[in-house]
């Protein structure tokens, strides 16, 4: 009797100790989040003002000047990698899931696979390459940094646009079929607006991926102080190449170059959020229900 | 075959149409080939002539590529480990707490808080673990370098700046935390019913549930994480780049001191905006060596989750 109580009582101890020790880790996890975002913030709202948003960094020395050339750059280069990455992903998904059939199919998924894993410099050095050949030595330009991105986003697109073209029921597809529609009209007409939510949730996935790539857009579209508008000329800034390059490339005012470089990376924080919220709402919205968690 | 009955019934221009569609997505997936195929030939092509390349023709005046390869590769695969050893016991605690230990109306929302971590753009981690994490943890370095000065890992003088290797990978595991515990809450939520309830019927409490069906249940995705993670850390540039604090060829495994290992993909970051000629070869060439290291990391990965049967 006072044994079985005994081996009880540890066993309890083990289990309340347990629960401490894995509350804890999440805590733990939860600490590096709020320590971030807290310092983001605080840091942040030093230089948020009209003149970040208004102004690029021509001939700045010092205090005052903004980010508006990096943001501009960042939106012409994320809506270019949309443009390569999405008909191209969609594409692919569309043949891997209503024509392909054979080895073509399961070498794509492989190489999905492979592309998925690609450290992001080294689509940056691929790029590189490429260029070199078409423009010679020396040569950045912000549809080169998108280049490199697309290498990054699609991989994403696919595999979320593949998983959603599988969710459409076989029913439908059969009941097309039974019309006597032709494929395409099917794709076209009946699983494309089918899957079209949980493929915009993916691309704004695929969206939040690249937004804050910095390495590739270094190599690839380099930066610059000044407006630039054309993709296919000369030098590109963006957002995440602007935050290092304040912090690198300081002048005596140091503080002013570290809350410019904060403020940016607050404004590329709140960006990334907005994208992942908006694709969790889109998810949550128009896809199946969820399946239960845990016990 | 059912394609061939019904375009068979089709108007020519339809027929047309049928073509073009499934020549146009099947050129796509074969573009993504295609391209993939050209990353791995065309590194290699541009960064042969880094390979070769003498002493005065490449970065930091190495000796040969591979006097200059070897101790970026170390640095990268050590800082790598290191965030996996700390990123995966940090993971399985998370995802056990949000599929067992959380109350359940908020588990959904305490998963999506964690997924933020992973959203986190990188070059704002590395700003953020030079100017706020590493003033932070100098002062646990100069006392790990203290009393605890004798063990390998803590020799040498500490960094008074806390820019170290330790930081560096500190701020990896952050990084790649989210994705290992991803996996395995997916795999913790997959456990079958059966086992579960089997223990629970033996009056088992819930950490002998979970020690007895759920962690047994759940090895290969666990395992299959952290090699995901391991791949993610080793291409991870614009944190280690702005964080650690490196000296050139160096091969050391102490991690509090300011004389760390760099890394591939970090050296590849800071030098290559000012390199040129048989420089940029040589970073090729390197980018072709990692391309490869983390090619198979993650090709193991795969191989674990198919012998596991798990997804991915």
């Amino acid at each position: 009797m006072s044994t079985s109580y005994r081996v009880d009582w540890r066993r309890r101890l083990t289990d309340r100790s347990m629960t401490v020790v894995v509350t804890g880790c999440f805590v733990a996890a939860m600490v590096p989040l709020v320590w971030l975002l807290g310092t983001v913030v605080t840091k942040g709202l030093a230089r948020f003002d009209w003149t970040f948003f208004t102004s690029s960094m021509r001939g700045i020395v010092g205090d005052g000047g903004g980010a508006l050339h990096a943001i501009w750059g960042t939106v012409l280069i994320t809506a270019a990698t949309v443009a390569i990455s999405v008909p191209i992903g969609v594409a692919t998904a569309i043949y891997l899931t209503e024509y392909g059939s054979g080895w073509l199919p399961r070498l794509i998924r492989f190489l999905v696979q492979v592309l998925t894993g690609l450290p992001s410099i080294v689509a940056g050095l691929f790029i590189y390459a490429l260029v070199v050949i078409l423009a010679g030595p020396g040569a950045r330009s912000g549809v080169a940094g998108a280049l490199a991105l697309s290498l990054l986003m699609t991989p994403v697109v696919i595999t979320s646009a593949e998983q959603m073209l599988r969710l459409v029921p076989t029913s439908v597809r059969e009941a097309a079929i039974g019309l006597g529609a032709a494929k395409h009209a099917i794709v076209a007409t009946i699983i494309l607006p089918h899957a079209a939510s949980g493929i915009l949730a993916g691309v704004m996935l695929g969206v939040c991926r690249i937004i804050g790539e910095t390495a590739p857009l270094l190599l690839v579209a380099g930066f610059t102080d000044a407006m630039n508008s054309s993709i296919f000329d000369s030098r590109m800034a963006t957002l995440p190449v602007y935050i290092y390059s304040q912090w690198q490339n300081k002048g005596a005012d140091l503080a002013a170059y570290d809350n410019r470089a904060w403020t940016a990376a607050l404004v590329l924080i709140g960006l990334v959020l907005i994208f992942n919220l908006t694709s969790r709402l889109i998810t949550h919205r128009f896809a199946p229900a969820a399946q239960g968690v845990g016990d | 075959m059912t394609t061939l009955a019904f375009t068979s019934t089709l108007s020519r221009p339809e027929r047309a149409t049928a073509a073009t569609v499934r020549g146009a997505v099947a050129g796509a997936g074969l573009l993504v080939t295609v391209v993939l195929i050209g990353v791995g030939a065309f590194l290699a092509v541009a960064g042969w002539p880094g390979l070769t390349a003498s002493s005065s023709e490449l970065p930091l005046g190495a000796s040969n590529f591979w006097a200059l390869a070897a101790p970026l590769v170390f640095g990268s695969v050590w800082s790598a480990v290191l965030a996996v050893l700390i990123a995966v016991p940090a993971a399985v605690g998370v995802a056990l707490y949000v599929t067992w230990f959380a109350p359940r109306a908020v588990a959904g929302f305490l998963a999506a808080l964690v997924d933020v971590l992973a959203a986190v753009p990188s070059v704002v981690y590395g700003l953020w673990g030079l100017m706020a994490l590493a003033p932070g943890l100098a002062p646990v370095y100069a006392w790990l370098g203290e009393h605890l000065g004798w063990f390998p890992l803590f020799a040498g003088q500490p960094s008074a700046t806390g820019r170290t290797i330790a930081t560096g990978a500190l701020v990896l595991a952050i990084m790649i935390m989210p994705i290992i515990a991803a996996m395995c809450r997916e795999v913790f939520q997959r456990t079958p019913r059966a086992s579960i309830e089997a223990a629970q019927g033996l009056g088992a409490t819930r950490w002998e549930v979970i020690r007895l069906a759920v962690l047994p249940f759940a090895r290969g995705g666990i395992i299959c994480g952290a090699m995901l993670g391991l791949g993610r850390a080793l291409g991870e540039t614009m944190a280690i780049a702005m964080v650690v604090s490196p000296a050139p060829f160096l091969i050391g495994f102490s991690v509090i001191t300011s004389a760390n290992p760099n890394t591939v993909a970090a050296f590849i970051a800071q030098v290559f905006p000012e390199a040129h000629d048989v420089e940029v070869s040589a970073l090729i060439g390197l980018g072709l060596a990692m391309f490869l290291i983390t090619f198979i990391v993650n090709a193991c990965a795969r191989r674990v989750a198919r012998i596991y049967g798990e997804p991915r």
